[in-house]
């Protein structure tokens, strides 16, 4: 249980306008990053996200976190600002563990905690696993890692500014415990891909 | 779950809130057109939902679920930054809203001094009357039960010793 903790309120700035609706388009959204990977989306809710928090990745948190789930959020983002937004808005649980969370926010690539020491579901339930919330720098279709798998009509390349060959080393690793793995999400500040755990880097 | 920071004096808005909650819907409409209408932000929108109330008899002894009732809530911000919240009994968002920009609007002090008049004032003495009458019509139909006082020694005594 959260005992009472006194917040300043004027310092939380707007959720969804209409919640119902706008919470169902970014749903959408991030549905449809999910079932094409690598194709980025353009996401512009207007949502008044804390200052650090890219509005792609405050709308995916928006839509997706409610009383029911565990959010980690990693070190620059922890105890401040962005904790109480999400808190307030989705009424979400908090975790200190990222091992126990359902979602996992992270500031900037150089906080991404291990994969595998996140949870990554069972054999019988896979999809009781963490779902990543990177913030990024950019996205782009130009240049990058060939991506291959369900959802993936011919050839299909993504860039993710910031991560380097030793993500695809841990996506692999991760991808070993199929069906078990984490399935993640890349925000820039207005745009959203995804990466499903069935998608393979050809890096 | 959440408090807002108090910038007034401690009590002081658990106090007005605490009557605003209490406020006939028509009472809370006239206060708030006495004073000019202000720009707002939705911080969240209201929304109904259950809330358990739980009781203890008589004050001591365990806590027990006495029932669910509906609460409608809001949080909202003023263009210069104060914010109000409600939570009030039933599912109207008006209500709630006016809660919220009352709440707000006490907290600048320009509008406080008439809002304390037009509002806060009216509902106290609307209060009063509700519970004075509720009073009358209770003591109308009160009965006073007595002990008669028992005499010291006596038969009661002698009866116990044989």
């Amino acid at each position: 249980m959260n005992g009472l903790t006194p917040i300043d309120l004027s310092t939380i700035g707007r959720g969804f306008d209409n919640l119902a609706l706008d919470s169902q388009a970014v749903f959408r959204l991030a549905l449809s990053a999910m079932s094409r990977p690598g194709d980025i989306q353009e996401l512009t809710a207007g949502i008044e996200s804390p200052a650090g928090l890219h509005p792609a990745a405050g709308a995916v948190l928006l839509a997706l976190l409610d009383q029911d789930t565990r959010l980690w959020l990693s070190p620059a983002f922890a105890g401040g600002h962005v904790s109480t937004y999400l808190r307030f808005h989705t009424g979400c649980v908090l975790v200190a563990d990222a091992a126990e969370a359902d979602f996992v926010l992270v500031a900037n690539v150089s906080e991404l905690p291990a994969l595998c020491a996140l949870s990554l579901g069972s054999e019988e339930y896979p999809e009781r696993s963490a779902t990543v919330v990177l913030q990024v720098e950019e996205l782009s279709n130009s240049a990058g890692w060939p991506l291959s798998g369900p959802g993936i009509e011919g050839a299909k390349v993504l860039r993710i500014e910031g991560l380097d060959e030793g993500f695809v080393t841990q996506w692999r690793q991760a991808q070993a415990e199929f069906p078990r793995g984490v399935d993640l999400f890349a925000a820039s500040a207005g745009s959203l891909a995804a990466l499903p755990r069935t998608t393979r880097l050809e890096a | 779950m959440f408090q807002t920071v108090d910038k007034t004096a401690p009590g002081e808005r658990q106090r007005w809130i605490k009557l605003l909650a209490r406020a006939p819907q028509p009472m809370l409409e006239a206060g708030l057109a006495t004073v000019p209408g202000q720009p707002r932000t939705w911080l969240r929108r209201p929304e109904t939902g259950l809330l358990m109330v739980q009781g203890r008899v008589g004050g001591t002894g365990n806590r027990f679920n006495v029932g669910e009732i509906t609460v409608t809530r809001c949080a909202l911000r003023l263009s210069g930054g104060t914010c109000g919240v409600a939570y009030v009994q039933g599912r109207s968002h008006s209500r709630a809203e006016m809660v919220a920009l009352a709440d707000a609007l006490l907290q600048v002090d320009q509008f406080r001094p008439i809002l304390e008049a037009s509002l806060l004032a009216r509902i106290t003495a609307f209060l009063d009357s509700e519970s004075a009458a509720m009073t009358r019509k209770a003591q109308s139909t009160r009965v006073d039960f007595f002990t008669v006082a028992r005499e010291s020694g006596g038969s009661d005594a002698e009866a116990a010793d044989s």
